[in-house]
């Protein structure tokens, strides 16, 4: 009896395969884990945001029942940096906890309590009585100080001077945002286990493999006596890419005391030492000609960064290649501020940069007086202009139009507040969205079992996105063993290297890694069909031989005629084959580099406005993207919808507001730092375009964890405008500003 | 959190007793009742409230609404904030008390929320919730006030004092204030009577003490006056987001009219005021008048002539304003 083809399951809405452990709450998070002997660590925080710790009273907390240990400048134990030159050990806050006296921002940790139990390490914390010699810190808001000579060039084309002097018209405005802080309702958390050589530690980390390799370089041992373990996250929006101070002190602690140790941050410590989306200031200088056509794009950038350590929010990341223009010029530079260390949040870089930048486009329709989705298809490029590559595939002009439709854009009147629904004024507004498209360096192991079952493990991990699916997903298309008899083994460095949770890159990076497990996995079989003396092959050409559905068979002949590759391995008496698959990065593959490779989206949103209460919500977005083909569309537009989510709480709420006498997040709790809550969500519309880019794999996925975030923030203050005649250039949009009515001018460069 | 002891009496009068070896009832008691807990034990981890003995009263007979035979609605200090919201008398008789409930914090807390822990919820004051701030003189008398020259966008325009800035932050008093609700209190010294509108103390130069209760005073009821007949209420919330935030300003207003005329007016504002603030400046220009939005910008007005904006929150005053003739909108033209 002919078979039919197995369902081809790549691009259906497969269900999370781990998704009955997270429902019934039997998945196991980092902190979920727990040892005999187990003690408890709590840090300790400065309480002032610059100057030096003068003395240090520890006598009454060491007192305290349940108190081990007290770690503080001159009894901690020896760390060291990361090698900043290996990438492959990448951490932000690179000075060790406990280093020195000196504070470099608020909530540095000053000391760490071990004790018994949690409550009587936090209660001993509260105990630690430190005196500091204080000065005033810094953080100003205003970043002009940044918009220097020494500004970095990141990109130029052209002359953008001449091409300003020559625009028939110009917009020159300058837009901040502000410090946003990672909210995931996971708190950072290490649970370390030391065997007298070896670490074994429990971690809250998006990229295991850079963790171990991080963590052995602090704790000054080799990264084989260094093993990381996490195999669900409650989610890190970039947040947990690196490692944190509290990961070595946990760890160094353990190795110390010769018991595990557990440390588990709290909400304000999320809020100081675990890093933050950094503050940018932003200035946007466009002209065009009469009819709209760009000729000159200007975008100069500063971020705050703290004392510690140089980490840019790189603003300029979408600017060089998304429109048309001959002038072109790209700045950066940064400032210093006594915050803590900042790091990357979903989309870094360009979901600022895409702010500013589609803020300004906005304008500049409107100083036109064109259709803002016109001026975009009007100024589409051929090719990337920023480095003369034709693009892998780039369907922005699709995302605007089909968008447009799906919106009903052909009905927006343009009048400022002259569109109603009952007594509320309606906004409309667009932008554009953008990411990178990339592959990393990517080992896994495949296992095919003599029970029909297979098995692959990567040293990656499922940051609650849906990359264990997307593993199961592969090696069934690739090797036709049904989704339900793959077992998926991420979350474990001590498995063949896998690449960061970050990036967006994990998609595109797994399948062609997957895919060469595959194919060896194939040549072992037909190695074993020909050689195998109980083979019903045995002695054929290993050329005539394929491996189709699950089946070794004839290649002239389909699959149904051959034999399943587990009846194979049963007549060989083989337990199982294995497989190992390895793929190379976008950037050093030849093909690859003659492209450039992104992702696109556009975004539109209404906002309704009730001006007699100055009350604003978003109650529309419409969401068109196009990062090729979507391998599993349900957790995909999860991830557009949440990064929605996300946009309409950077354009309306998030803002991490420190009190500038010691430099203190002083809303550092759920309650006060305002995200968007379920009763601020609006209707949102995800459509996929789904062409394939098969320039980055075999199946043409890009990834979709960033791009849902980009240009959201920039739509809504587009239809702010439309609704109000206020145009927000300091997210986030506030109250004040909307009751003044009048525009944020604030010129700071 | 510090190490305390928990005790759970049986009754109401051996809960006053237990709590009146407190040396006070206000900032710095070193016994304290728990009803929810969504205020205590969130500021006992904090450290702000560090009492030596906790009585839970969870077990006392105070979870029942009750309508009197003299028409008033006698509600229990342990009803839980979701219970009252939708309990049908005061869906009926007393929309403004659920709709201000159901405005308030999230389903889960308000679950857990009682009647009287809600009247005797603290501020938000981050100053005040925030121990590497020395200066705040509700936690510390006499150690000044941190929000006068820091982040103050959320504090409060009316009845401050250079001491102290902080709002009471509860929808649910402010309806009762526009209720005009009595709190009834067993003592170590016996029962009695405050109304609301004598409750709660401006800050003054003791911004400490926020309330008339003495060690040992134990909330067990809070009655409702009979609703009065024809009257129009409505409680409007503005804040940054749709919900589980506290108020920018908020408006508690009920009205009676007579032929176009209101005959009635009982105003309270949230989220402005050091107390849940009752305005009787806005109930006087609304009274004798016609019920046209003319007079609801007037007793606005009149609300808000003596605030007094900090470096942060000028908006507040604008805010307010809006706030008031909405819900004042809003209460009239209803059905
Ligand atoms: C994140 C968050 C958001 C919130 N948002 C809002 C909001 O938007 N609007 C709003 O109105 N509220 C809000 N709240 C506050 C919430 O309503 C209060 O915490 C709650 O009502 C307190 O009630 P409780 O029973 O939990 O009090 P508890 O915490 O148990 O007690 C509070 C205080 O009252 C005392 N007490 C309790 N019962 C009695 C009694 N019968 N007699 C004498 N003393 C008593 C206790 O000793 C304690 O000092 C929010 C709270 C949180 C944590
Ligand atoms: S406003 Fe009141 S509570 Fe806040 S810091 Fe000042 S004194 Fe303390």
């Amino acid at each position: 009896m002919p078979q039919a083809p197995a369902p081809n399951l790549i691009g259906t809405s497969v269900p999370r395969i781990d998704g009955p452990l997270k429902t019934s709450g039997t998945a196991k998070y980092t902190s979920d884990h727990n040892f005999p002997e187990m003690l408890y660590g709590v840090p300790v925080q400065a309480t002032i945001g610059k100057g030096k710790i003068k003395s240090m009273d520890v006598a009454e907390a060491e007192k305290m029942r349940g108190v081990v240990r007290i770690y503080r400048y001159g009894n901690a134990p020896k760390l060291y940096r990361p090698n900043g030159q290996d990438e492959n050990a990448h951490v932000d806050e690179t000075r060790p906890p406990l280093e020195d006296e000196v504070i470099y921002y608020n909530g540095q940790y000053v000391a760490m309590v071990v004790a018994e139990t949690f409550e009587q390490a936090k209660a001993a914390a509260n105990k630690v009585h430190v005196e500091y010699a204080s000065e005033t810190p810094n953080v100003a808001l205003d970043l002009s100080d940044g918009f220097n000579d020494k500004m970095k060039e990141i990109s130029k084309r052209g002359d953008v001077d001449a091409g300003f002097a020559n625009a028939a018209v110009k917009v020159d405005y300058t837009y901040s945002t502000p410090i946003e802080t990672h909210n995931p309702i996971e708190l950072h958390s290490t649970v370390a286990v030391w065997d007298g050589e070896k670490f074994k530690l429990y971690e809250t980390t998006q990229s295991i493999m850079n963790h171990q390799a991080a963590m052995a370089q602090m704790l000054g041992v080799p990264k084989e006596n260094v093993q990381i373990v996490m195999k669900f996250l409650g989610s890190g929006f970039g947040g947990k890419l690196w490692p944190w101070t509290h990961d070595v002190l946990a760890a160094a602690a353990a190795r110390d005391l010769n018991r595990p140790v557990k440390v588990v941050i709290d909400r304000r410590m999320m809020f100081s030492n675990v890093g933050h989306r950094p503050r940018t200031q932003q200035r946007i200088r466009l002209g065009a000609t009469a009819e709209g056509k760009l000729n000159c794009l200007q975008h100069d950038y500063v971020s705050d960064t703290s004392i510690l350590d140089e980490v840019s929010e790189d603003c300029g990341e979408a600017t060089p290649y998304i429109y048309s223009t001959p002038n072109l010029r790209i700045r950066g530079e940064m400032v210093v501020r006594n915050v803590g260390t900042p790091t990357a949040m979903r989309g870094p870089g360009a979901v600022p940069g895409l702010y500013a930048l589609e803020s300004g486009m906005d304008e500049l329709a409107i100083a036109l007086k064109v259709d803002p989705v016109q001026l975009r298809l009007m100024n589409e490029p051929e090719i990337d202009e920023s480095n003369g590559l034709p693009f892998s595939s780039r369907h922005l002009k699709e995302c605007l139009t089909t968008g447009a439709e799906k919106f009903g854009w052909s009905k927006r009147n343009p009048a400022v507040g002259s569109m109603k629904r009952g007594d509320l004024t309606l906004g409309w507004g667009v932008a554009c969205a953008s990411w990178i498209a990339m592959r990393m360096p990517c080992k896994t192991s495949l296992m095919l079992n003599d029970d029909g079952s297979a098995r692959i493990a990567c040293a990656t991990q499922d940051i609650g996105t849906g990359t264990y699916t997307i593993f199961a997903q592969v090696v069934n298309a690739k090797t036709g063993v049904p989704v339900e008899k793959i077992q998926v083994v991420l979350g474990d460095s001590s498995l063949p290297p896998g690449p960061v949770s970050g990036g967006s890159w994990v998609t595109g990076t797994v399948i062609p890694s997957i895919a060469n497990a595959a194919d060896n996995a194939e040549k072992q079989l037909i190695d074993l069909a020909v050689n195998g003396t109980r083979s019903p092959y045995h002695g054929r050409d290993p050329k005539e031989l394929a491996f189709s559905e699950g089946r070794i068979h004839l290649a002239s002949e389909p699959a149904s005629s051959g034999i399943a590759f587990d009846e194979l391995l049963r007549k060989g008496s083989l337990r199982f084959i294995q497989a190992d698959g390895d793929s190379m990065a976008s950037f050093a593959d030849p093909n690859a580099n003659k492209h450039s490779l992104h992702s696109y989206g556009a975004q539109f949103a209404e906002v309704e406005w009730d001006p007699g209460i100055a009350r604003l919500r978003v109650s529309r977005v419409v969401s068109v993207i196009d990062v090729g083909k979507v391998l599993n569309p349900r957790p995909a537009r999860n991830q557009v919808e949440g990064a929605i989510v996300m946009g309409i709480g950077m354009a309306m709420f998030e803002e991490t507001h420190y009190d500038p006498r010691n430099a203190r997040p002083v809303n550092s709790n759920l309650a006060d730092y305002i995200m968007t809550t379920c009763a601020d969500c609006p209707e949102i519309d995800v459509t996929f375009l789904d062409y394939p880019d098969k320039v980055l794999n075999e199946f043409g996925a890009r990834g979709v964890g960033e791009i849902g975030l980009a240009g959201v923030a920039a739509a809504i203050t587009a239809a702010v405008y439309h609704a109000t005649g206020v145009r927000i250039r300091n997210l986030p949009i506030r109250i004040e500003d909307l009751i003044s009515g009048s525009s944020n001018k604030q010129h700071f460069a | 959190m510090i190490e305390f002891q928990l005790i759970t009496p049986e009754s109401a009068a051996q809960a006053a007793q237990l709590a009146s070896a407190s040396h006070t009832a206000q900032q710095g008691a070193e016994i304290r009742f728990v009803a929810g807990g969504t205020t205590l034990i969130d500021l006992m981890k904090l450290d702000v409230e560090t009492p030596a003995k906790v009585i839970d009263i969870n077990r006392l007979d105070l979870a029942k609404v009750e309508k009197q035979p003299d028409g008033t609605l006698r509600i229990g200090a342990l009803v839980r904030n979701s219970d009252l919201a939708h309990e049908p008398n005061v869906l009926r008789d007393y929309p403004v008390l659920s709709q201000a409930l159901l405005s308030g914090a999230s389903a889960q807390l308000r679950n857990m929320a009682t009647t009287g822990g809600n009247l005797l919820q603290r501020t938000r004051c981050m100053y005040f919730r925030d121990l590497a701030y020395s200066e705040c003189n509700k936690r510390n008398p006499g150690s000044g006030c941190a929000a006068i020259e820091g982040l103050n966008r959320t504090h409060a325009i009316l009845g401050t004092s250079e001491h102290c800035i902080a709002t009471h932050p509860s929808d649910m008093a402010v309806a009762m204030m526009a209720l005009e609700a009595v709190v009834h209190v067993v003592g170590a010294s016996g029962e009695r009577d405050i109304p609301i509108g004598e409750f709660y103390l401006l800050p003054g130069a003791t911004p400490q003490n926020e309330n008339v209760l003495k060690p040992g005073d134990l909330i067990t009821y809070v009655t409702l006056p009979a609703a009065a007949a024809n009257s129009k209420s409505h409680y409007l919330k503005l804040r940054d987001r749709a919900s589980y935030e506290f108020a920018l300003a908020s408006a508690a207003v009920i009205v009676m009219t007579e032929g176009g005329r209101i005959t009635r007016a009982r105003v309270a504002l949230g989220g402005v005021g050091t107390r849940p603030w009752r305005s009787h400046e806005a109930e006087r220009a609304l009274e004798g008048k016609a019920a046209s939005e003319q007079h609801f910008h007037a007793a606005a007005d009149a609300a808000l002539r003596d605030a007094k904006p900090q470096s942060g929150n000028k908006y507040k005053i604008e805010l307010s304003k809006r706030c008031i003739v909405r819900a004042l909108t809003t209460a009239t033209t209803q059905a």
